[in-house]
């Protein structure tokens, strides 16, 4: 079998541990623990673990996450009677429930989504301190900020779903619970209240950039591992010296679909799509019960929705007694 | 061992994988399509097309199992009734204390008491509600038994002659003891209220996320049964405009939380039917009542009717049961809903005609025999 037929990556650089450029004599200053190698981690990545910095950012933002997920586990801890058993077995159905809608925005008491307010609070300062990181940390590397405001697409998204739309319904009580199952049943009753999230037009251009999101990544990773062997996969330098794995991709992609990306290009189409699915997707959760309370209606009246009246196809309708074999008739 | 094959093999090496792999695969492929030729399709579906072609609108089940008879129509015990020719005396002149079936000549009277020794209590017999005394104690309403049976008689003619638009839906169905109770004393798939489920939590946390048998074991409300099917509370969700001026807060506006309950209602209607939810509604517009189909309407109607069951004659019960009949929560009286019947069938027993030799059981008035 040829060697770059294999889903794991094959070329691991083990060696002295690479620590990075130290040109401001200050880059140790926070960053802990020695570096080491992993074999097995480089099947997936890099080979080399650390040092890590973490900073005041990702202090901060560590801690605060932790109280958010403790203080999660704990109430679901008290909802069963502080059994760990029951903890356990019931796990995927307990949550954190947001208050009752009676309390609108006001302070509610702990246990009927109090607890709740003072977790979202350490997620909020958790998600944001972890995106200045993203954002400081690339500033250091005197990298381009995209990584971090891709990441704040995301936000945009956690934001509309536990602040912005909330604050505009006038309730807390319409954030999303944390829990595993519940969370899915905030979804679907969300979906259903207001008369079918697939009539709301950015809910569709959201999930058209997510599936082409993943079009696009499998067509990019697809591309770049079968033109491996032709040096394709040191995208960089193929970038401004266009070489013949370049140029086999190009005409691959030309022949089959009349236009191709280019080595610089198809990561911004990349980004584009993943950013634009948490965007649209916040603006469609953001319309719906401020300014839409029914899609499916909307859709109607904006002549979304198609009408079919229902006279056709009744001779077709199937009867019970057919259904188990047991015609009358 | 053998060491001339070894040195024969050394010498002519021979791929043997590439065809023993071809030809494997060609005889498995020959096996299996020899096996569903002769066998069949172990796994067929059939399924009931409940809306408009091309909405997807259809209940899928496996051949196997929609076809195979329910188990409790074998054991089910029918007797027609012996049409009086006039004159004969009534139940309620032979017998003391007949408060509901007196209108029944002797030979019916002691032939809905047979029958309903075999749907309700078959290995107890009559002492069941009449206790262990001789004939002349059968009048007394000492057991509970005796004076919970009369109100449930009168509940099942009251459902034959009042909901015959659910129980006859499709066609002459009607209900009787065995409907529910299947050979038992106490039918299974009854319920009692469950919530909250935590004491130390409050509102919306207090009555959901727990694998609990009511919210059909999803983390959705395990009290849907109880606001919609007892205290009448709206099940409904939708606003009707695309947009509608409303905030969360105030009690009269229907929420997501609301939402979930209804789910919950509905999860527990699909399992006790044996259906999905577009057996009844288009699920592009789940509200929308010119877009259901005809089961819509008599579920709306079996709704009311198991209200009324359950407020007018199962609840009062209450003072009636002994403690071990109530619930183990709040030792509330047992409720009936859709499965308590349905029992995971589209109608109770396949369609079974219960009411047919039973006419003493189909009205609240005299009987009528024809």
């Amino acid at each position: 079998m040829p060697e770059y037929q294999n889903i794991f990556t094959q070329v691991q650089v083990q060696g002295p541990p690479e620590w990075g450029m130290d040109d401001s004599g200050e880059m140790m200053k926070e960053r802990s623990g020695s570096p080491f190698f992993s074999k097995f981690i480089g099947f997936f990545g890099n080979a080399q673990i650390g040092p890590i910095y973490l900073g005041w950012t990702g202090m901060v933002s560590l801690a605060c996450g932790g109280l958010w997920l403790f203080i999660i586990g704990l109430n679901m801890l008290a909802q069963v009677d502080w059994s760990i058993a029951e903890f356990i077995r019931q796990l995927f159905w307990l949550a954190l429930e947001p208050p009752s809608p009676e309390y609108g925005l006001s302070m509610p008491p702990l246990n009927d989504g109090g607890w709740y307010i003072i977790a979202s609070f350490f997620l909020l300062v958790s998600v944001i301190t972890w995106w200045l990181r993203s954002y400081l940390l690339a500033q250091e590397q005197k990298m381009g900020k995209h990584v971090a405001w891709a990441f704040a697409s995301a936000i945009w998204l956690f934001l509309v779903l536990g602040l912005f739309r909330p604050v505009l319904m006038g309730s807390w009580s319409e954030a999303v619970p944390y829990g595993i199952f519940p969370h899915l049943d905030w979804t679907t009753a969300f979906s259903i209240r207001y008369g079918n999230l697939y009539y709301n037009p950015f809910h569709a251009l959201s999930i058209v950039f997510l599936y082409g999101s993943v079009l696009l990544f499998a067509m990019h990773g697809g591309t770049i591992l079968a033109v491996t062997r032709f040096g394709g996969d040191r995208e960089l330098e193929q970038i401004y010296d266009r070489g013949t794995a370049t140029e086999r991709a190009a005409l691959f992609w030309r022949w089959t679909m009349g236009f191709n990306a280019t080595m610089e290009g198809i990561h911004r189409w990349a980004w584009w799509f993943a950013v634009l699915t948490p965007i649209t997707g916040g603006i469609g959760i953001l319309l719906t019960g401020t300014v839409v309370d029914n899609w499916f209606i909307w859709a109607q009246e904006h002549n979304f929705a198609p009408e079919y009246n229902g006279d056709y196809g009744y001779e077709a309708y199937g009867t019970y007694d057919a259904f188990i074999g047991k015609e009358t008739e | 061992m053998l060491p001339w094959f070894s040195k024969w093999n050394k010498e002519n090496p021979t791929d043997i994988y590439g065809p023993a792999v071809i030809i494997g695969a060609a005889l498995g492929g020959v096996f299996v399509a020899a096996l569903l030729v002769s066998w069949g399709q172990p796994y067929a579906t059939e399924s009931m097309q409940t809306g408009p072609r091309g909405t997807g609108m259809s209940v899928t089940e496996y051949k196997a199992s929609v076809t195979a008879p329910d188990p409790s129509i074998a054991d089910y015990y029918s007797e027609e009734p012996y049409i009086p020719e006039g004159g004969e005396e009534l139940a309620k002149d032979i017998y003391e204390n007949v408060q509901v079936l007196g209108d029944l000549t002797e030979d019916n009277f002691n032939r809905l008491m047979t029958a309903m020794t075999q749907w309700v209590s078959p290995e107890q017999g009559c002492a069941y509600c009449h206790g262990d005394g001789d004939l002349e104690t059968y009048g007394s309403d000492d057991l509970y038994t005796k004076v919970v049976s009369r109100r449930m008689i009168q509940m099942t003619q009251n459902i034959n002659e009042n909901w015959d638009g659910h129980v006859n839906a499709n066609a002459e169905v009607g209900v009787n003891c065995y409907t529910c109770h299947r050979g038992q004393n106490v039918p299974s798939d009854i319920w009692f209220k469950i919530t909250p489920v935590s004491d130390n939590f409050e509102g919306w946390s207090s009555n959901q996320n727990r694998a609990t048998s009511i919210s059909q074991f999803t983390s959705l409300p395990s009290d849907a049964l109880e606001k919609y099917l007892l205290d009448y509370e709206v099940i409904g969700v939708h606003s009707l405009e695309s947009r509608v001026a409303e905030n969360p807060s105030d009690p009269d506006v229907k929420t997501w939380q609301d939402t979930e309950r209804t789910y919950s209602l509905m999860n527990y209607v699909s399992n006790s039917l044996g259906v999905n939810c577009v057996f009844c509604h288009n699920s592009r517009a789940f509200y929308d009542a010119g877009q259901v189909t005809p089961q819509w309407g008599t579920e709306m109607l079996g709704i009311s009717m198991v209200q009324e069951m359950n407020n007018d004659y199962l609840v009062p019960l209450r003072d009636t049961y002994p403690p071990e009949r109530l619930g183990p929560i709040h030792a509330d009286a047992p409720k009936a809903a859709c499965k308590t019947c349905h029992k995971g069938y589209q109608q109770p027993m396949q369609g079974l005609n219960v009411i047919a030799d039973w006419p003493e059981l189909a009205t609240t008035e005299a009987p009528v025999y024809e």
